[in-house]
């Protein structure tokens, strides 16, 4: 679907990715974690076809994006940061619009419902909320059925509940089988929709692996803590939990208080990865 | 090609739809020219030459400096503030063709444009003596003017749309330049009466030779005298709008930018 070999960008004298490699397969979600100033944004407007590159190879959907045609954005889908426009339109004329500019066009009634914007379709799109206006964005990013679909920070700034029902739509997306390539700053999100993440810092990738694996999570060890029958904290490090839980059933009688096992989460593992990388660039630069 | 005609038809009707709903577009665009009609039509009332009053005259500047209100300025103005709000970089995403734009701004100035002339001739016409021309030569003239100087007008006002650096800052670089560029073609005053570099200066921009085509067209013949070369010159105003046409399509194509780098 998406395959990048030793992409390089410079902005100025300052290289900004320093040899990308990633592929993305047909089907799936895959989230690109970093930093800002990363280069996330970069590597995606390049594949987005909105910069060009200095070095290396890309093809998205079999097509070098700087040579994008009309039919290959007919299968598209972008879905940009910080949008503000048709502030005078309403939601229904908006998206009816953008009809016009897909081969395969969604029907437009069933789009605003399916992106809970039913009851808003026929206001105008500057009193709609900060989460109703990205849902906006994302009818207009998936109104031509595409079959690759382009989110930057989708849920930047919604409540709790708006975020869990935007997971949904995503996930329904991915169930049509439409590829999704998702930049997030939210670990939980990257948890919950993506197949696969990327790790991005300094401008070089420094893991691609499924959610439950990055950063060797499945082998890092687990915390067991409980309180001992004085109300002390204990806490043990270990990679049988299952055997240390078994232990402590049999010291005591019946629940065993305060006990939690706890694995580490995504978002710990991805700071550990950045700040690893962090120290590492302090050598590189100390004389 | 049919696409494009097709999605930049779409584009026209959503264009309009959207200028119409800004209320302070339309009353920058529309009534300004008109309420500047009134004023100047209601204090210079002279007559500034046998059968000609001055407020005829303005009415004749007034429509064709329209022409660059509705096509120069307003593109200027609103292209920077659709790139900030992203609504070029999303339909660059799209695949509407990028001529789609273009004709859909073009139907917009159209739209605008006959808006304002309507308006002029209207009110001209009721309050200030302006007499509709009887002569078919000079409808002719008048709607190949109105077609030359609304197509360089957009083209150039598309191709000014990279100078300014925000959409807040478009206003302040775009105005000052149409209003200077109203006096110093004769729209505000009698040009001929201008001093010469003024006019020279002037003669180097579409608007003064807009304001010269439309007082052909709705002055008499004896007025040609007044001017300048002492006639109407319309062969070089074509010529002049034809080579900012060219000069316009040129730069637009170079520099247009459909997102803030």
């Amino acid at each position: 679907m998406i395959s990048i070999r030793n992409l390089r960008k410079s902005y100025g004298s300052e290289e900004v990715l320093h040899g990308i490699d990633l592929d993305i397969e047909r089907g799936e979600i895959f989230a690109l974690l970093g930093p800002n100033g990363a280069g996330k944004t970069t590597t995606v407007e390049i594949l987005e076809g909105y910069r060009k590159r200095d070095g290396g190879e890309v093809s998205v959907l079999g097509i070098d994006p700087e040579k994008a045609t009309m039919q290959w954005r007919d299968s598209i889908g972008i879905v940009l940061q910080d949008s503000a426009d048709f502030p005078d339109l309403t939601v229904r004329e908006t998206i009816s619009h953008f009809r016009h500019y897909y081969s395969r066009a969604r029907d437009v009634a069933h789009l605003i419902e399916s992106v809970g914007l039913g009851e808003k379709s026929d206001q105008k799109i500057r009193t709609l909320s900060g989460g109703q206006r990205r849902r906006l964005d994302v009818a207009l990013g998936i109104i031509g059925s595409p079959e690759l679909l382009f989110l930057d920070e989708p849920t930047t700034g919604f409540d709790p509940k708006a975020r869990r029902s935007f997971w949904d739509l995503i996930k329904n997306l991915r169930d049509e089988g439409t590829t999704i390539l998702l930049t997030t700053h939210y670990l939980d999100e990257a948890e919950a929709l993506a197949d696969r993440v990327g790790v991005i810092a300094e401008g070089r990738i420094l893991e691609v692996a499924p959610p439950t694996t990055l950063g060797g999570r499945e082998k890092a060890m687990a915390k067991v803590s409980w309180r001992d029958q004085f109300g002390s904290l204990h806490q043990v490090e270990t990679n049988s939990p299952t055997e240390m839980v078994a232990k402590l059933i049999a010291e005591f009688d019946g629940e065993i208080p305060s006990l939690s096992v706890k694995r580490p989460t995504l978002e710990e593992i991805y700071l550990e990865m950045i700040g690893e990388n962090d120290s590492e660039l302090v050598d590189e630069v100390a004389p | 090609m049919i696409t494009a005609l097709r999605i930049g038809l779409q584009r026209g009707l959503l264009e309009i739809k959207q200028f119409n709903r800004a209320r302070e577009a339309v009353v920058f665009t529309i009534a300004f020219p008109v309420i500047l009609l009134f004023i100047f039509g209601s204090v210079f009332n002279d007559e500034i030459a046998p059968g000609v009053t001055f407020s005829q005259y303005f009415v004749a500047g007034m429509i064709a400096s329209g022409l660059v209100n509705s096509g120069f300025q307003n593109l200027a103005i609103t292209i920077p503030m659709e790139r900030d709000t992203g609504a070029l970089k999303r339909l660059r995403g799209t695949p509407m063709p990028p001529s789609a734009f273009f004709i859909g701004k073009g139907i917009q100035v159209l739209y605008s444009m006959s808006l304002q002339v309507i308006l002029l001739l209207a009110f001209g016409a009721l309050f200030f003596g302006l007499e509709l021309p009887s002569e078919a030569s000079r409808w002719i003239a008048f709607a190949w003017i109105i077609a030359l100087g609304s197509i360089s007008a957009a083209i150039l006002g598309i191709a000014f749309s990279t100078v300014p650096k925000s959409g807040r800052a478009a206003s302040a670089v775009v105005s000052p330049i149409v209003i200077v560029l109203q006096f110093f073609s004769g729209v505000f005053f009698v040009f001929s009466q201008l001093p010469g570099w003024m006019q020279q200066f002037a003669a180097l921009f579409p608007l003064k030779w807009l304001t010269q085509g439309m007082r052909y067209v709705f002055l008499p013949d004896s007025f040609a005298s007044q001017e300048v070369a002492g006639s109407y010159e319309l062969g070089r105003i074509a010529i002049i709008l034809i080579l900012w046409t060219i000069v316009g399509t040129f730069l637009a194509v170079k520099t247009f930018a459909w997102s803030r780098k």
